[in-house]
This record gives C-alpha cells, structure tokens and sequence, in this order.
C-alpha cells in the first residue's frame, strides 16, 4: 500500500464523481419534458408549396359538378374543403364556410367515403358554400394532398398550388386567417 | 322478476340500435381494404409494406393492424399499387412526400437521426479502445 506502483493510471478528476448525478438529472429533465407537454397529434401535410397531384372526381350531388386537378389553377385561388355528411365538426364548420363564401372565397368540396343523399341531405340541413362538390369513395384524394382527417382546408393558389393547410373544424377566430392565407394566395 | 329482467335487456340491446352512430360512414370497405390481391408474391409484398406504414387515425397502430376507414382506405391504395407493378418503395416515397417521414414506421437515416446510428458504433469502437488498453497495462 506504501510502495507507490508507477503503471497505476492517474485518479479521476473529483467533478468527475458528480458526473452520474448531473447525467441523470438531465434525463429526468428530459423525461418530465416529454410528459409535460402536450403531444402533437396532427400529422401535417408536406405538400404545402407544392402543385396539387392529378387527380379527377365525379360529382358528389346531382346540382354541382366533380372536378379535376386542372379545374384548380383558374388563376383565382380556391379553398378546397374536405368534408363528408358523417362527419360532426363538418356540420361545426359550416357556419363559417357560408360567412367565406360571402366573403367572396371559391369553395370546392371533396365528400369523403359519402352516399349522394346523405351529401344532399346534410347540405339542405347545414347550407352549401360549394362552387363543386367531387366525390371520393376511396379517400385517394387525401392520401395525395397529406390529407389525414375530415374536416381539413386547402388554400390552393391560382397556379395549383398548395398554398396552406387548416386542419380541423374552421372555427370563427380562424375565418379571418383563412381569408388573409386566400388573399396572400391571390398575390 | 325475471319478466323485468327481460324487459331490461331488451332494452339495453336495443340501445346501441336507437343511438345514431355518430362520425362512422355508411360506405363499405374499399375493395381491397380486406381482401387480398390474388397472386400471393403481390400480396406478400403489399403486406411487408403496409406493416411499415402508420395509421394516420389510430397512431401507434400500422395500417395492417387498424381497422379505421382511413387505414382500409390506405391498404386499398397499396394493394392497387402494387397490382399495378409499383415497387413498394415507391409507394413508400409517395405517401412520405404527401405526409413526411411520420407515416413510415421503416427507420431512416437523415440528417436528424445519423446520431442514433453513429453512436452504438462509435460506443463499441471506445469500449474496444479502453479494454485493449486496460488489458494491455495488466499483461505488461
């Protein structure tokens, strides 16, 4: 114990010791982070900024006609509302579509996995901003666009492209957000 | 008592019937959102890539394991795909375009996550280090 051994490696440095407790520390720090906040469970679309994808649609209802991919760079821009009858936050969100469409903004509507009298009947009952209603059986529409639930909002500029995403039901607080994401589209 | 016990489970049974069902469509299921594509080589690869790719309802699920309209919607999708000679990493790279790497359970290596890659390995070259090390120093 007294002989020094010369190959023994030097001691570790004393901050050295509270190194465990500081790394532990960090990950509970990390772990309460996680816990505490609340998760985002919106899966966004990565097409914003870019052209819409082909696609065609059949009408949905018998008194507005289906539309395709060319329909949407008229040069003005669009709303493009994914909407569907069994859809309750749809029926939310209708007030305030009527108020855009009185706002001036071009409505297209795409019925989600719908049944035309069941279209038909939830736009006699909640009114019907639609300039065209497609409609699509498969969701192939949404799968194209990053599209990941009903009701979702599309701003689609005057050239196709996507401009921005709205998901969820359009309240009122978010018309005006919508209608300054149209004007911008329309620059 | 038995008759009232009848008579409430008539009615507990007649419930679920009565209540509409709210957020559900009415439509069938796609028709591929269940059944399988008739060659078994197709079916096999279609099946290999919907269990990597996330439910966007359900989450924690793979769209294999989900029963949402929107999962069957999706298996649709694949299999159509695939029935149309579209490599699976094809549709892969579709759906990441449309909805980013989220909708893929396949890892990736990218600028974000080359770490969780590059640490076991540079883990095990330190271990390597300080075992020869200290293994040496003993023998010497």
């Amino acid at each position: 114990m007294n002989d020094p051994v010369p190959s023994v490696p030097p001691k570790a440095p004393r901050w050295a010791l509270w190194l465990p407790l500081v790394l532990f520390g960090g990950f509970v720090v990390l772990v309460l982070f996680g816990l505490l906040r609340p998760a985002e469970r919106e899966v966004r679309s990565k097409m914003i900024g870019k052209p819409m994808p082909e696609f065609s649609l059949q009408p949905a209802v018998a008194d507005r006609p289906g539309f395709a991919r060319a329909d949407m760079a008229t040069g003005q821009p669009r709303l493009l509302n994914i909407f569907a009858s069994w859809c309750i936050p749809c029926a939310v969100e209708a007030p305030q579509l009527l108020a855009l469409k009185q706002a001036g903004v071009q409505i297209d509507g795409v019925a989600i996995r719908d049944q035309r009298e069941d279209v038909e009947a939830f736009l006699a009952r909640h009114g019907n901003p639609f300039a065209r209603i497609g409609a699509d059986n498969v969701s192939a529409i949404q799968f194209a666009i990053g599209s990941s639930g009903v009701p979702e909002s599309f701003v689609i500029d005057g050239k196709g492209v996507i401009r921005y995403q709205h998901i969820g039901e359009i309240r009122p607080e978010h018309v005006p957000v919508i209608l300054e994401k149209m004007k911008e589209a329309g620059r | 008592m038995i008759r009232f016990l009848l008579i409430a489970l008539a009615v507990v049974l007649a419930l679920p019937s009565a209540l509409p069902l709210a957020a559900q469509d009415k439509l069938p299921p796609a028709p591929y959102a269940y059944r399988q594509l008739a060659d078994p080589a197709q079916e096999a690869k279609a099946h290999a890539l919907m269990q990597t790719l996330r439910c966007l309802q359900c989450q924690g699920q793979s769209i294999t394991d989900s029963d949402a309209p929107i999962a069957g919607d999706m298996r649709h999708q694949v299999r159509v795909r695939i029935e149309a000679g579209v490599e699976p990493e094809a549709i892969r790279a579709q759906l990441i375009e449309s909805y980013g790497d989220y909708v893929s359970y396949a890892p990736v290596v990218n600028a974000l996550t080359w770490p969780l890659f590059a640490i076991p390995v540079l883990l095990v070259l330190v271990i390597g280090v300080v075992l020869r090390r200290r293994l040496t120093t003993r023998s010497a």
